[in-house]
């Protein structure tokens, strides 16, 4: 494994959703990439596109649905392409996914050992006792206590953070390269939320492992993560560095949900709105999807705008009007 | 102005589950069982001034909601007086007491589940309004438009029904219902937590709008603290059923006193923190059917002591409009 090559590079993502009333061109054109230990953020707003970017990469699209073209590259080996097979050796071992819902992806039927002990011996030629210590690690380094005790318990005998620190050692069983999470604090007290981001966290610095963070929460990504992907409407608007992106948004989206959240200083003041909401996938406006909220559109923003050249460190933005610094 | 709107003596509400008579029957052979007992509001004085937005803020399970609904008169209290206007709501004639559902509206966390799908947006926001004879029923058409347009709708949508808008535009229906029957006063539980960024703002920004131009007094619930820093003159903290700390917006922000509120605001993720740590608090919030004795935080507080293990602190004022309820501010 070379150190160079990026954990997950993936280029010109496309997955569409061939439904009847039309194709949803749910990623339209999705790339990024994320080195060996890094945080990325992957931030936008309901329908934007940024669930189905993670189903895409663990290959978990259903029919309709359906990756079109783009190349997904974890450590050199293209997903898109891969078999099914290969996709289940690699899901779940190499590649973990948290969900937003703990409820709905563990097995309310079976006890957490059984459910644990089932994905160690999934991936690894282990007998029931090494999985059993493996499951039981795996539950302390979360931070749940007397993980001897919790493993006989029923996912229903948790509480919601108990259930999602469950879901994230369930993940880590394999020390996964790349997580790909997903909302997985949304449902959560901020307490708690605070709690879990400690963990994910620390188990990331320690671990060298790579996170995409999948959420609609600007002010969760930073505190968390190194860099920042923005998406809207299948198609990321604005990409780079937390600190670039944050402090000199360029896309006027960017710009508006920055704005749009509450803070220290603008107290009382009215909120800097994005205006309407969010087009629908089936009935996308042409060119930039975001014209028609955006207050510098003109006649060129009927075309779609290429993503432009890195202004700072890896800071890119796709926007015929960008601000730029010292004119805004 | 400064009347109070309304009042909250001693209020408390208790959720009983009654013994079935298998369990009656089991009782009367030897068995020991008892009937559980959820104190989901314990004590709670509170007042809301007139043209004043209060925030309540609490985690999940802290009694915020049933508190919410207390104060909407939707639950009665179990124990102590609720005033509005002065007046006991207990004690009131039919006249007043109707004045009083009409003037305290009530927003819900979900606009789907709190609009009658059945029904077309006309007739979810002018079936009240009409029924109470605050309007004619040849108004009706124009008085919906007024709602509509008001909280940002367009009123050529007024046929539709509630599954036809997005969450945000259904969010501003439950809000034209609300304001249909001309209240004085709104709580808003978690109204805002379901929407997206771009729409929370939009709907911040119309509740700010219609505080001005109607001059509307809030108990705005929510756990979210940006968003009540935002909107609230003052701010009140629950924890397990109690009031923990109630100060002013900016001196609760700047000075929290008590180590809940302490922990709480610590964990706020804002945009201005990058790459910080997160050092949160241990432990969950305990079951309300089963609360710690003593100070309810104790078992997550940093600071506790033997005393707060077995006395219950009580509110006390630390600062002019401040209280706080916690045993360190007695060595001070």
């Amino acid at each position: 494994m070379s150190e160079t090559m990026p954990t997950l590079q993936v280029e010109d993502l496309k997955t569409h959703f061939f439904t009847k009333g039309g194709v949803a061109r749910a990623v339209d054109g999705v790339s990024f990439s994320i080195e060996k230990g890094e945080v990325m953020g992957l931030v936008g707003e309901s329908g934007s596109g940024k669930t189905v970017t993670g189903f895409s990469i663990i290959g978990l699209v259903d029919p309709p649905g359906e990756v079109v073209s783009g190349r997904i590259l974890f450590k050199g080996e293209d997903l898109a392409t891969a078999s099914e097979e290969r996709m289940r050796q690699l899901r779940g071992s190499r590649v973990a996914m948290i969900f937003q819902d703990p409820m709905m992806t563990l097995n309310p039927v079976l006890r957490i050992d059984t459910q644990m002990i089932e994905a160690v011996q999934a991936h690894d030629d282990v007998d029931r006792k090494t999985a059993f210590e493996r499951s039981r690690d795996a539950l302390g380094q979360v931070g749940i206590p007397s993980p001897e005790e919790r493993l006989k318990a029923y996912p229903h005998q948790f509480s919601g953070g108990m259930r999602q620190r469950v879901s994230i050692a369930i993940a880590l069983l394999h020390q996964p390269d790349l997580i790909i999470a997903d909302e997985p604090t949304t449902a959560l007290d901020v307490t708690i939320q605070g709690q879990i981001l400690f963990e994910v966290q620390k188990l990331c610095r320690e671990k060298g492992m790579s996170l995409i963070w999948i959420t609609h929460d600007l002010s969760v990504v930073a505190g968390l993560a190194d860099k920042i992907c923005v998406m809207y409407a299948g198609r990321v608007v604005e990409a780079g560095e937390i600190s670039d992106v944050l402090d000199g948004p360029m896309h006027p989206y960017t710009r508006g949900l920055i704005g749009s959240v509450p803070s220290h200083n603008k107290r009382g003041e009215p909120l800097a709105q994005i205006p309407g909401m969010a087009p629908s996938l089936l009935s996308m406006p042409s060119g930039c999807a975001f014209h028609p909220r955006c207050p510098r559109a003109d006649g060129r923003c009927q075309e779609v705008p290429e993503i432009s050249a890195p202004v700072a460190k890896d800071h890119t933005v796709r926007c015929f009007h960008p601000h730029v610094e010292g004119a805004s | 102005m400064t009347d109070t709107m309304i009042e909250l003596d001693g209020v408390s509400k208790r959720f009983e589950k009654k013994l079935d008579i298998a369990e009656k029957i089991y009782n009367l052979i030897g068995g020991n069982l008892r009937e559980e007992v959820v104190h989901a509001v314990d004590a709670v004085n509170l007042q809301v001034k007139d043209g004043e937005v209060v925030g309540l803020v609490g985690e999940s399970g802290c009694g915020k909601s049933t508190l919410g609904r207390v104060v909407a008169g939707i639950h009665p209290a179990s124990d102590g007086i609720v005033r509005f206007r002065g007046k006991d709501v207990a004690a009131m004639t039919p006249a007043e007491e109707r004045d009083w559902a009409l003037q305290v509206q009530m927003i819900f966390q979900d606009p789907m589940s709190s609009l009658n799908p059945r029904l077309r947006v006309r007739d979810v926001i002018g079936e009240a309004p009409l029924f109470h004879g605050l309007i004619k029923a040849d108004e009706v058409d124009d008085y919906v438009d007024e709602m509509m347009l008001r909280v940002g709708l367009d009123p050529s949508y007024r046929r539709r029904y509630p599954h036809q808008f997005s969450g945000g535009q259904r969010q501003r229906i439950g809000i034209a219902r609300a304001l249909a029957v001309r209240p004085g006063f709104l709580v808003c539980d978690e109204a805002i937590a379901a929407l997206d960024v771009s729409i929370q703002a939009q709907v911040i920004n119309l509740f700010s709008t219609l505080r001005e131009d109607l001059g509307l007094t809030y108990l705005f619930i929510s756990h979210d603290l940006g968003v009540v820093e935002h909107l609230s003159d003052r701010v009140v903290i629950m924890y397990l059923g109690r009031v923990v700390e109630v100060a002013g917006t900016e001196e609760l922000f700047e000075k929290p006193n008590h180590p809940y509120t302490i922990a709480l605001l610590g964990e706020v993720p804002r945009i201005d923190n990058r790459g910080r740590r997160f050092m949160p608090i241990k432990g969950e919030i305990p079951s309300p059917l089963d609360p710690p004795s003593g100070c309810h935080f104790h078992p997550r507080c940093p600071h506790a002591m033997d005393r707060c293990r077995t006395e219950q602190p009580a509110l006390k004022e630390i600062a002019p409009g401040r209280i706080s309820a916690c045993h360190l501010n007695d060595n001070a």
